[in-house]
């Protein structure tokens, strides 16, 4: 009965990444996926300071740059193996969002989301003006894939598949903990109310940094791994616009879900494969989309059939309740979708 | 010195069309208090569709002005129906990640229409004129001229017309306003038609001394930004101010500084002034 969202459902996913090399037609199908896992785990980060927290952050793909420039840097300027410089991709990002956070994190609403905006700008305009660091618009050529571990050699496709599958399983397990600790209901509380968190004696400040520096450490890695993966680093990756494509990937999934997120960063790339047509002009149909999922379905597709569901429970619940509350509390370490406060 | 002078030059030119685009966003913050990003959208469609009207249709530049002027404030009026409107009860998340959607539509609508290429406009004011020692291309003393008319124009619209004081009214207190019979639906339209406008117009002003291309609003639009929140987010001598602030800074900050990284200045000046005070220089409480 609790299909996809119990433990069955994550098996049947996780099962399904496992069989997925079996089951493409080719090796383009694998790339476009292990690509999409990569952002993913980036989206995980991103739902955990914008979906569980609820402040709306837009530096996202900057601090995925910067994870990725790490590894690009220290690889190729420096001859150090990737392996070395994968971890300090989501520190380096920590470190900075530390930074950021301090000043962000103490403006309200749109103050922030304007500010990290900014914040994203200036990333974008270091990372292509800086040149003798980060080698301007040229980008950064020829970085190594990742080394072997022991005697997982990671030259196919299929190899880098699973390695990237391993961190997304890794990224999702520990979302699922941080989520249904004390903690995450403690992102959660300052999501739906922040005086009344505070109130309660929810140190403010320090959940919320804390909850940013976790965010872009799942970006600063996600960057590491694409830049093992895709080997070649530009300027274009800190754009706003992938900030903006996770975003939608969260949205249409559900934002401040566990699973909804996920389900958007598999599925939206997919459909803009299919819609080869389109390439660059797909936001034509996705600007459309992403402005009716606000408007007719705020809590995306897993956020509104987790609350149909809530509800169904409540009203077959054998308790002789008055009719139906308004609003229904959802399950355990689901979040109630679609709060998220200015 | 000829030197300063014209840095106060430069300053001016992009004071002026700052101020012009931080005001529409500013005055649309303060009706529906959303930080619209689709703003930048409406100033880039503005430019194209002048410069369309110029090349394929022949208009000459101020009635190409106009005509992009009217389009704009056609597509901001819809956009206010389709999109804001619809959300005007939901809460901070969705409206702003709804504009985020009207931009990358028309940011891609753009780029179908016309292209990814960056485009010159042609304009009728190619000359030089020397003023005391410093050179100025007429056009860069057009824009100046005509932003701070606009600006005029648009104080004397709000202050001195009923029409105007009532999205005066609506930004300070919407439910008051509605008391005393103020239709809100209404005065939202015709704050983000006049926010059209002015986009439309600093588009087609800026765009013969810049390029037209379809990403050529983000930069502005995150300036503008920058602009409303030193002025205070809905303010509208803020907004003028604010313009002119980053005007001169960039001004001055890409011929004293570096002129690389004068696309910086606006946001590491925003970000130190946020580090000291979180509500902006001029606001009085942030909200």
């Amino acid at each position: 009965m609790n299909f996809l969202s119990g433990r069955a459902g994550w098996l049947l996913l996780l099962a399904l990444g496992l069989a997925f090399p079996f089951l493409a037609k080719n090796d383009y199908h694998l790339t476009v996926m292990s690509t999409a896992y990569i952002f993913a785990i980036a989206t995980i980060g991103l739902n955990l300071i914008t979906g569980y927290t609820g402040q709306f952050n837009l530096a996202h793909s900057g601090f995925m740059a910067v994870g990725a420039y790490t590894v690009g840097i220290l690889t190729v300027d420096h001859q150090l193996p990737f392996w070395f410089a994968f971890p300090l991709s989501g520190v380096t990002a920590a470190v900075l969002g530390f930074f950021v956070g301090i000043v962000s994190l103490r403006l309200k609403g749109h103050y922030f989301s304007i500010f990290t905006l900014c914040v994203g700008y200036i990333m974008y305009l270091v990372i292509e003006k800086w040149e003798s660091l980060t080698h301007g618009t040229v980008g950064i050529i020829g970085i190594p894939a990742p080394g072997a571990i022991g005697p997982i050699a990671f030259d196919t496709p299929r190899a880098l598949y699973y390695l990237v599958f391993f961190f997304l399983v890794l990224g999702v397990f520990v979302m699922h903990r941080i989520a249904t600790s004390l903690l995450g209901r403690t992102f959660m509380a300052i999501r739906n109310g922040e005086a009344l968190a505070e109130a309660l004696g929810i140190p403010l400040m320090r959940n919320k940094l804390l909850a940013f520096m976790l965010s872009v450490f799942y970006a600063g890695l996600a960057g590491g791994l694409y830049a093992g993966f895709v080997r070649f680093l530009g300027p274009g990756l800190a754009g706003v616009d992938h900030t903006f494509d996770m975003t939608m990937y969260m949205l249409v999934g559900g934002l401040g879900t566990l699973l909804g997120p996920l389900l958007g960063a598999l599925s939206v790339p997919w459909l803009t494969q299919y819609l080869q047509f389109l390439q660059e002009y797909r936001f034509i149909v996705f600007g459309p989309i992403l402005v009716a999922l606000v408007i007719f379905l705020p809590h995306g597709i897993v956020g509104t059939w987790l609350g149909w569901r809530a509800r169904r429970a409540a009203a077959a619940a054998p308790t002789p309740a008055p009719a139906a509350p308004a609003t229904v509390p959802l399950p355990a370490g689901e979040a109630q979708p679609g709060a998220g406060r200015a | 010195m000829d030197l300063f002078l014209q840095q106060v030059l430069n300053g001016l030119t992009l004071g002026g069309i700052y101020s012009l685009v931080a005001l529409g966003l500013t005055l649309v913050y303060g009706i529906l208090h959303v930080p619209n990003f689709a703003h930048g959208a409406f100033y880039m469609a503005g430019a194209f569709i002048s410069f369309h009207l110029m090349k394929a249709w022949g208009f000459n530049y101020w009635l190409a002005m106009l005509g992009s002027a009217a389009c704009v404030a056609v597509l901001a009026t819809l956009a206010e129906r389709l999109v804001f409107h619809p959300l005007r009860k939901a809460s901070g998340l969705h409206p702003m990640i709804a504009a985020i959607g009207v931009l990358l539509f028309l940011e891609a609508g753009a780029q179908a229409l016309w292209g990814a290429d960056f485009q010159r406009m042609q304009t009728p004011y190619t000359g030089i004129v020397e003023l005391g020692g410093v050179t100025a291309p007429v056009q860069r003393l057009l824009i100046i001229g005509a932003a701070f008319s606009l600006v005029v124009v648009l104080h004397l619209f709000l202050t001195r017309t009923v029409l105007g004081s009532t999205i005066i009214a609506m930004a300070q207190n919407r439910e008051g306003a509605a008391l005393v019979g103020i239709d809100a639906t209404r005065v939202s339209m015709l704050t983000f038609a006049i926010s059209g406008v002015l986009a439309a117009v600093a588009a087609t002003l800026y765009a013969p001394i810049n390029l037209v291309y379809p990403a050529m609003g983000n930069l502005v639009i995150t300036k503008a930004f920058v602009i409303i929140i030193l002025g205070g987010m809905g303010s509208v001598p803020g907004a003028i101010a604010g313009g002119l602030i980053i005007g001169f800074a960039e001004s001055f900050g890409a011929f004293y500084i570096s002129p690389t990284y004068k696309d910086i200045i606006a946001f590491v000046l925003l970000v130190a002034i946020l580090s000291v005070r979180p509500q902006g220089i001029f606001a009085q409480g942030a909200r």
